[in-house]
């Protein structure tokens, strides 16, 4: 976790640090057998797809792995846009 | 009460696999409780000379399945430890000469005789490992606080997992405590989190071990030696006993108490 302690101490400059990061990463990816690029295409399909249904704001969409003990899990944080025919009345 | 079989795995080489299995053998074994440990590398042996015991070897591993001697002539007793025995693997075969039922039909029968059977697998993910895994009753990962190990051992406790032998305990070896108080080498607590399994030990690098694997002598026969300690607190804890683990806590706690803890001999 990039805390405040962290950059305090300048713990995020510390190979030791960098490694952990690095290596967060690439577990989550050999864990499920996803690179980076799978993860941009699937995001982008998925924008896709919902838009064709709801006004989304394509710009803001996070698609995430996460990990909670050895399980992984995709996030996706997709904001709404608020609906066209209220706003303009 | 039948014994039980406990596989020491890794993915990664050279990262102490033979060297937990020789200590922990002798730690049990020194106990007074029967121990075979079981060399699983087959064509790359090296059970034996860690222990010491590579003039002694008659019959192999494979000798042993291919059923060109009894049980009793593969077994080789230790010169220190009545309790303490060994069954070789053969240097001029490969894995294929033993299959994963072959394993669970000897570690059948050695459970009857034997309070613990200790196999070494070998490193990699192929036909070895899953000969050393297909009897287990508990998987022992052993890793090193550095990225490469850290990433193979994620995969064979992927691959434990799949193979419904989980949970696997994780030991991590050859912990600098200086370079982790630099910020230089990954803190138990980043690899325990990294790889999210329990953890059954801490071993700091100590050159003892090398000394020791030299004159054939397994380090938890040195009772000087840190890595020795920690060999011995793991084999308590497969025995089910609440050693007390080096405080994890946040603020360094852990290195803190690890000094401590080597400078008192572990009391």
């Amino acid at each position: 976790m990039g805390g405040f302690l962290d950059r305090l101490l300048n713990r995020d400059s510390k190979s030791a640090y960098q490694a952990k990061e690095r290596m967060r990463m690439v577990l989550i990816h050999d864990r499920v057998n996803m690179n980076t690029n799978t993860l941009e295409n699937l995001k982008n399909e998925i924008i896709g797809v919902i838009s064709r249904h709801v006004d989304i704001d394509s710009d803001s969409v996070r698609i995430e792995m996460t990990q909670e003990g050895r399980q992984q899990r995709l996030i996706a944080d997709i904001p709404l846009k608020p609906s066209r025919r209220r706003g303009s009345g | 009460m039948p014994g039980k079989v406990i596989t020491i795995t890794s993915g990664k080489g050279g990262v102490g696999k033979t060297t937990a299995c020789a200590n922990l053998g002798a730690a049990l074994a020194s106990d007074g409780l029967k121990v075979v440990c079981i060399d699983a590398d087959i064509g790359l042996r090296n059970l034996d000379v860690v222990l010491g015991l590579e003039n002694r070897i008659v019959y192999d591993l494979v000798d042993l399945i291919e059923g060109r001697c009894r049980t009793r002539q593969a077994l080789i007793r230790d010169k220190r430890l009545p309790e303490l025995y060994l069954i070789p693997a053969a240097q001029t075969r490969d894995k294929s000469a033993v299959s994963p039922s072959d394993m669970i039909k000897l570690c059948d029968e050695l459970r009857g005789e034997f309070d613990w059977v200790i196999i070494d697998s070998p490193a990699g993910i192929e036909r070895g490992f899953r000969n050393a895994i297909a009897p287990t009753d508990m998987a022992l990962v052993v890793t090193n606080p550095e990225v490469a190990a850290v990433r193979d051992a994620d995969r064979i406790i992927g691959l434990i997992e799949a193979e419904e032998k989980g949970p696997a305990r994780l030991l991590i070896n050859r912990i600098k405590p200086n370079m982790v108080k630099r910020g230089e080498m990954l803190s138990p607590e980043d690899v325990i989190e990294l790889l999210a399994i329990e953890l059954i030990g801490l071993v700091p690098e100590d050159e003892n071990v090398l000394t020791g694997t030299n004159r054939g002598a397994p380090v938890v026969l040195n009772g000087k030696s840190r890595a020795g300690q920690a060999f011995r607190n793991i084999a308590q804890r497969l025995r089910g006993e609440k050693v007390p683990f080096l405080a994890l806590d946040e603020n360094g706690g852990f290195l803190g108490k690890l000094t401590r803890m080597i400078r008192t001999g572990g009391r």
